[in-house]
């Protein structure tokens, strides 16, 4: 295996492959029975992955049920639901009303369509032959079919790179690596899904037209780029990091005609068809983030240029030519970079978007944006989480490197290039730990394949050199010291005089091969397999316990080993589904606002989208605000129900009492009368009898609380694990028209304004009253 | 004083029929009513017996609601009953019709002719039971409560039995759910008993007379409404009936007023006319039975199977209260043979229960369909109860090319009586079943025909193309390359025997055979070697296999050499007849030279073969 990746490679450098036909040069020397049983042992290993990677992510279909997963993924499903409802054009120009009231959000223009429109493509296709699933079937199966086309585009790229063997193992091992499960179970239906397959799929092009300098294979590149734009916003990874590329293989001196194919169309089409994509439009020439892009691509036409020129002209007129163009050059580029520095620092972010910033200098978003900070999958990671999503590949990396430099071809350096960059973001976000996987299964697969080469090899020409050893008659003896293997022990006639120049040829024979001893590599195997072993249980575990959990159903075990299923928030949603009006506005926090779209079909004022911090900040003020104050705040958004989700009474730590000093600070963000230091006691955050009274009358206390302590007689909070501070109080404002079964969400409505007026005089009356005395 | 008015034009009515309908001369010697008012559905069974005192033999009996009644009759059916001694037994149904009186419109009586089982002769009497349920009659009064009040409820009846006949001696007794009972009309003689009112024994009560009465009671039973049920149930021949229901239900009691408070629902028990529990009675054997709504699964049920049903306890998300609406979905799949049957005239029936499984609802519309499988024809209906709609769609399902037929039946106003099988007629053809599977073999079948077409034809847009020139080069060096292979193998072999001859050699000092052996060797090899090395070289570019091919080649030859060397010096050594040990120390340099070169050569072809 190893002898035809060298060969391949050695074979692409010299740009002499013959035929494209994707089989690699190695395979074109063998036998084509040979070849054509490689070839479907490898199909059929390939198709194996692709249901493994499928099947793995059923856990939570079997353990829970066939139902769409957490926030963002609801949001798709209505999307997509809309889609295969009114068409393609009415999607483009869907203004929907029900969200961000009274806003609106116009959908078409500012969400990435590609997985929606994946899917309902998806859902098309089958209904046209009249295969009724349903589009939510559709949507929650959507990610796993892509993980396996991901595996797939993981072999490809990885072959390309490497060869075939080290192409199947990557792709074995991303079809279950942790990370990418967590993002990819059914039901996750989530843009990442498809957006990782076309990541890989992507690179697995640039790196295929890198080889072979093909045309066509630099248009389906810029396909590829335009379907990884569709899908996600992390398309600026992507172009990003081929620019990088680029620019490392001419600096170090490695520009070819195929590294020019393999970009400039990428650049230009792919920059075209991005901008054809509402959400990115004109940001895709006009934002820093595309910056780096178009500057290699006049680098890389100097580059074109100065080798035609060195081509055309006698070295000593090259030299003269290279002087002058330096010196002038130097000017014209320092005056360039005085322009582009100038008109960038003119913008207030640099032309960078926030989450983009935030990548850049990890402390931004903690500093400026509090909403950004607040997303938990933002927070840069720990060390364990990086064991737990990707688990032995962590430790193989290294390895993959050192491989990837003997020989360094271009796609090699790509990999290592996109290896090292991935990790710098994934240490800054934990949820580009995703961008991360792909790379380490990649760099593992070669890693992996390379010590299984090496270690059977030696095991294989053993026998080779042992016969020669019993055919000469006159090889090693016990007395050598260096040579640990068999052979000593089927060693027959040992003759002194002569064993010298064969143990040489021997050994040189064996530092050709890279061979080891036999034992070394019967237990270096052994390892391997047991690491092997080690991870696909691991990446098991992980599927079925870790995440497949849909985060709307929580179960838990009861003490006589049932399941006890807490299935309060799909309570709630229906409710408010059944038994509001058709147009009533429900606040909460954000959230749940897709949720509360999707499954109540309510009108909600802020969602997930969060693209209106002001708005956000009003819902956040209103939380912390005094019952009256927050009354009239949703008064006047013509809120009519405020649920929030309250974990007390069972121990659910996930719920807004938790959440509330993001409002805090969210709110106070925009409206400074909110200020955090007022709820909190001694710079702590707590809400028993030490808590602050600004703290104790807050609307979210209030409705969280609200007759709490009559449960249980003493207002126990079992996540706080302490005692509230304030018991008994009255709603004046609001009223309690529906709490869950295990009060995990409690819903008020705001009582009518008319109701009010004696409430409001009667409090009027008693200050009079006191005033007077 | 409405009650008199009612009377009076009870009376009018009363004299117009009289003339003209009565022509028979029936009386009501006997009447026994009793409401039963403990559910939602007030259900009333009257026991008449009548005597023909009239002269000509009587063979129907009128039975009269009042058009308010009438409004909400969801069922009415009526029996003749055998009296032996102080046993009754329900012998035969007779046929209810509904009959037109419009020879007074004033009346606000409905009239159903009740034919009798035989002709009543003169003075013969004959026991008759008419059985009729109400829905909707029981209004919830006051219409909005709150959590922790009880529901109470109001029902209007008379007294007395509308009856175009004059009734001689009648009782009516209100069955009741609880013993609290708020208010309630008196017309003497009237008692209340426990969980019992008892209006009569009247006498003589002349035709038409009514004489209203308002009970107004607790009532915390379920008023459970299906707004809608869309049942559907689908026949496969494979083997299954799959029966998907989806409901919309409500409560139609008072109204919840304020809020709700999940602290006294849970703790105090507030709320005792909500409810949280409902039950389907499914076929026996029933199985894949799900319990979901449109946001998933809910996961608050029970199946329990016995012998002879299926019960399903299932609870809505959350508990009802009056108002409050939810919707959900019940499905299910039973065994074909158990509802599917072939009749004799070799078309197949499927006969299955009408109306909802559910336990105590009301379902005010139902739409039922039946799917049938594709390719069967003549659907036709036979339904022992009155259909409001009936009609026929087609259904595109699981790879369907004609679609499927569809029987569509509704009605509205649908009570547990209603359960009653009813049958769903149609042909069909068993080979029908092997159309979906067939079609898909045939689609791979298409699908690997096309694979294996495009795998041997040619599809370059120019003959000339470089890629195109680029395979066919390929390919030619593939085969090239396997001829050489071939040919090194069968190089190896002649090497392998004639180092055998080698060995027998020294094993056996004899000299002919290896001298035999050596004609062996095939001088035309090294040519086609030859040959096959310069077409390679003219064909591939390759420089990596050119290199390989010539290391072979040369790296070959040259142990052929040397074993043809060793095996001269060797045959020549013995004809020496020297010692074997100066023959070996002789043979060592050759045999050290010779063992690498073939590992060498070994290598390489393995090399090759990658």
């Amino acid at each position: 295996m190893e002898d035809r990746s060298a060969a391949d490679a050695a074979v692409m450098e010299r740009g002499k492959k013959i035929g494209s036909t994707g089989v690699g040069g190695g395979a074109l020397v063998s036998g084509s029975g040979k070849r054509a049983f490689g070839t479907v042992l490898a199909a059929l290993i390939l198709c194996l992955i692709g249901i493994m990677a499928f099947s793995i992510r059923l856990f939570s279909v079997i353990k829970y049920e066939s139902v769409i997963h957490e926030f963002d993924p609801y949001f798709n499903y209505r999307v997509t639901k809309y889609l295969t409802k009114a068409g393609i054009y009415e999607f483009w120009n869907w203004f929907d009303d029900r969200t961000w009231y009274p806003l609106g959000r116009v959908i078409g223009g500012t969400v990435y369509p590609g997985l929606t429109i994946t899917a309902g493509t998806m859902w098309w296709i089958l209904n046209a032959f009249n295969i009724p699933l349903s589009v939510e079937t559709v949507c929650v199966f959507t990610a796993p079919i892509f993980s396996s086309f991901a595996a797939w585009a993981t072999y490809l790229l990885t072959s390309e790179v490497k060869g075939r063997g080290a192409g199947l193992t990557a792709a074995a091992l991303l079809a279950m690596v942790p990370s990418y499960i967590s993002r990819s179970v059914a039901g996750s239906y989530d843009n990442e899904a498809v957006a990782i397959f076309a990541l890989i799929f992507t690179f697995y092009l640039y790196v295929k037209t890198l080889n072979t300098g093909s045309l066509f294979y630099a248009t389906l590149n810029a396909l590829a780029y335009f379907y990884m734009v569709c899908s996600w916003g992390g398309y600026t990874f992507i172009i990003n990091l081929i620019p990088m590329h680029v620019l490392l293989c001419i600096v170090t001196g490695r520009y070819s005609s195929r590294l020019y194919i393999a970009y400039a169309p990428l650049v230009i089409l792919g920059t075209l068809l991005a901008a054809l994509v509402p959400v990115v439009g004109f940001n895709a020439v006009m934002t820093s983030e595309h910056f780096a892009s178009f500057l290699v691509f006049v680098i890389i036409h100097v580059a074109a240029l100065a080798h035609y020129i060195k081509r055309v002209l006698s070295p000593k007129q090259y030299s003269t030519a290279v002087s002058f163009v330096i010196t002038f050059g130097m000017a014209g580029a320092a005056a360039l970079i005085a322009i582009l520095a100038a008109m960038v620092a003119a913008s207030p972010t640099k032309g960078w978007s926030g989450r983009s910033l935030s990548l850049l200098d990890p402390t931004y978003a903690s500093k400026y944006i509090p909403i950004i900070a607040s997303v938990s999958e933002h927070q840069p990671p720990t060390w364990p989480s990086y064991f737990m999503d990707i688990n032995v590949l962590a430790f193989l990396v290294p390895a993959g490197i050192i491989a990837c430099f003997l020989p360094l071809s271009d796609s090699s350096s790509f990999v290592v290039l996109y290896l090292v960059t991935s990790v710098y973001f994934s240490g800054v976000m934990v949820r580009l730990m995703l961008v991360l996987a792909p790379a380490a299964c990649v760099l593992s697969g070669i890693a992996l394949s390379e010590a299984f080469a090496v270690l059977t090899r030696s095991i294989k020409y053993q026998d080779l050199s042992e016969s020669a050893a019993v055919d000469s008659t006159a090889t090693l003896n016990s007395t050598n010291e260096n040579e640990a293997s068999v052979k000593e022990v089927k060693d027959k006639a040992p003759k002194r005089g002569k064993k010298k120049t064969v143990e040489k040829e021997v050994e040189k024979k064996r530092k050709r091969l890279l061979g080891l001893p036999m034992e070394a590599s019967a237990v270096g195997i052994l390892l391997l397999i047991i690491m092997g072993s080690f991870y696909v249980v691991h990446c098991v575990w992980a599927a079925a316990e870790a995440y497949s959990a849909p985060s709307i159903v929580l179960t838990s075990q009861t003490p006589d080993g049932g399941l006890h299923v807490f299935d309060d928030f799909r309570e709630a949603y229906a409710w408010l589904n059944h038994n509001t009006g058709e147009d009533d506005k429900v606040a909460s926090w954000w959230d749940y606002g897709y949720q509360t779209t999707a499954m109540a079909n309510r009108t909600v004022i802020v969602d997930n989208n969060t693209w209106n911090n002001t708005h956000i900040a009003t819902v956040g003020t209103a939380m912390s605000s005094p019952e009256r104050q927050a009354w009239e705040i949703f008064q006047s958004l013509d809120v009519k129900y405020v649920f929030v989700i309250f974990g007390g009474l069972v121990g659910y730590p996930s719920d807004d009492i938790n959440k509330f000093l993001w409002m805090v600070r969210i709110g106070g963000g925009v409206f400074p009368h909110i200020r955090e230091p007022d709820y909190l006691r001694d710079g702590h955050y707590r809400i028993d009898s030490q808590a602050t009274p600004t703290m104790l009358n807050c609307l979210m206390y209030k409705l969280s609380y609200y007759r709490f302590a009559e449960a249980d007689g003493k207002g126990y909070d079992r996540v706080r694990r302490t005692e509230i501070g304030k018991k008994y109080f009255k709603l004046n404002y609001f009223e309690e028209v529906f709490t869950t079964q295990h009060w995990m969400v409690r819903i008020y409505k705001l009582k009518p304004p008319r109701n009010l007026v004696s409430a409001v005089k009667s409090k009027k009356r008693t200050q009079k009253k006191k005033t007077t005395r | 004083m409405a009650a008199s008015s009612l009377c009076l034009i009870g009376c009018v009515a009363l004299w117009i029929l009289a003339g003209t309908a009565l022509a028979e001369d029936l009386v009501v010697a006997k009447l026994d009513r009793r409401v039963d008012l403990t559910s939602q559905v007030a259900r009333t069974l009257v026991s008449f017996k009548i005597e023909n005192s009239g002269s000509d033999p009587a063979t129907k009996f009128l039975f009269a609601l009042s058009k308010d009644q009438f409004d909400h009759l969801a069922f009415i059916s009526a029996a003749s009953v055998s009296v032996k001694g102080k046993s009754r037994t329900q012998s035969a149904p007779l046929t209810v019709k509904e009959v037109e009186k419009k020879e007074d419109p004033s009346s606000d009586a409905v009239y159903f002719e009740i034919s009798l089982e035989k002709s009543l002769e003169q003075g013969q009497a004959a026991t008759i039971d008419v059985q009729y349920a109400l829905t909707h009659t029981l209004t919830p009064f006051p219409r909005e409560i709150r959590q922790s009040e009880t529901q109470l409820v109001l029902y209007h009846d008379s007294a007395y039995v509308l009856s175009p006949y004059l009734v001689k001696f009648q009782t009516t007794f209100f069955k009741l759910p609880g013993s609290r009972v708020e208010s309630y009309t008196k017309v003497e003689p009237t008692k209340l008993g426990d969980k019992e009112i008892k209006y009569g024994p009247y006498e003589n009560v002349s035709p038409l007379s009514q004489a209203p009465v308002t009970l107004q009671f607790e009532n915390n039973r379920p008023f459970a409404v299906v707004e809608t049920l869309e049942q559907e149930i689908e026949i496969s021949h494979w083997g299954n009936v799959y029966v998907t229901e989806n409901y919309h239900l409500k409560h139609t009691g008072a109204r919840l007023k304020g809020g709700f408070s999940r602290l006294d629902y849970q703790a105090k028990g507030n709320g005792v006319s909500a409810f949280r529990y409902l039950a389907a009675i499914l076929p026996p054997r029933a199985h894949s039975i799900y319990y979901r709504d449109e946001i998933g699964n809910i996961s608050t049920s029970h199946v329990r199977n016995e012998p002879k049903r299926t019960i399903v306890e299932f609870e809505p998300r959350y508990p009802l209260f009056g108002g409050w609406q939810v919707k959900f979905t019940l499905g299910y799949s039973v065994p074909l043979q158990d509802f599917v049957f072939l009749a004799p005239d070799g078309s197949r029936y499927l006969n299955f229960t009408f109306g909802s499984p559910l336990v105590d609802v009301v379902v005010e519309k139902i739409t039922t369909k039946v799917v049938l499988p594709e390719g069967s024809r003549d659907p036709s209906v036979e339904a022992p109860l009155a259909l409001d709609e009936q009609h026929q769609e087609v259904k595109h399902s699981y790879l369907d090319t004609v679609g499927r037929k569809v029987v569509v039946l509704t009605k509205k106003n649908v009570v547990a009586e209603h359960n009653v099988p009813f049958q769903v007629k149609y042909k069909f053809n068993p080979l029908a079943m092997l159309a979906e599977p067939l079609m898909l073999i045939f689609g791979f079948f298409c699908f690997f025909l096309a694979c294996m077409a495009y795998l041997h034809f040619d599809f370059p847009i120019s003959k000339s193309s470089a890629a195109y020139q680029a395979r066919l080069q390929q390919e030619e060096v593939l085969d090239l390359l396997q001829r050489f292979q071939k040919l090194m193998k069968r190089r190896l072999f002649e090497a392998e025997k004639l180092e055998a001859a080698l060995r027998d050699l020294a094993r056996t000092g004899d000299v002919a055979p290896c001298k035999a052996s050596k004609k062996l060797v095939d001088p035309t090899l090294s040519k086609e070697v030859k040959a096959i090395h310069e077409a390679l070289q003219a064909t591939s570019r390759s420089s990596s296999v050119n290199s390989k091919v010539e290391a072979l080649i040369t790296k070959e030859k040259e142990k052929h050499e040397r074993l043809l060397q060793k095996l001269n010096l060797t045959v020549d050594l013995y004809e020496r007849k020297m010692s074997s040990k100066e023959i070996d120390s002789r043979l060592v340099p050759h045999e050290q030279k010779y063992t690498h070169l073939k590992s060498e050569v070994a290598e390489l072809m393995d090399s090759l073969d990658d």
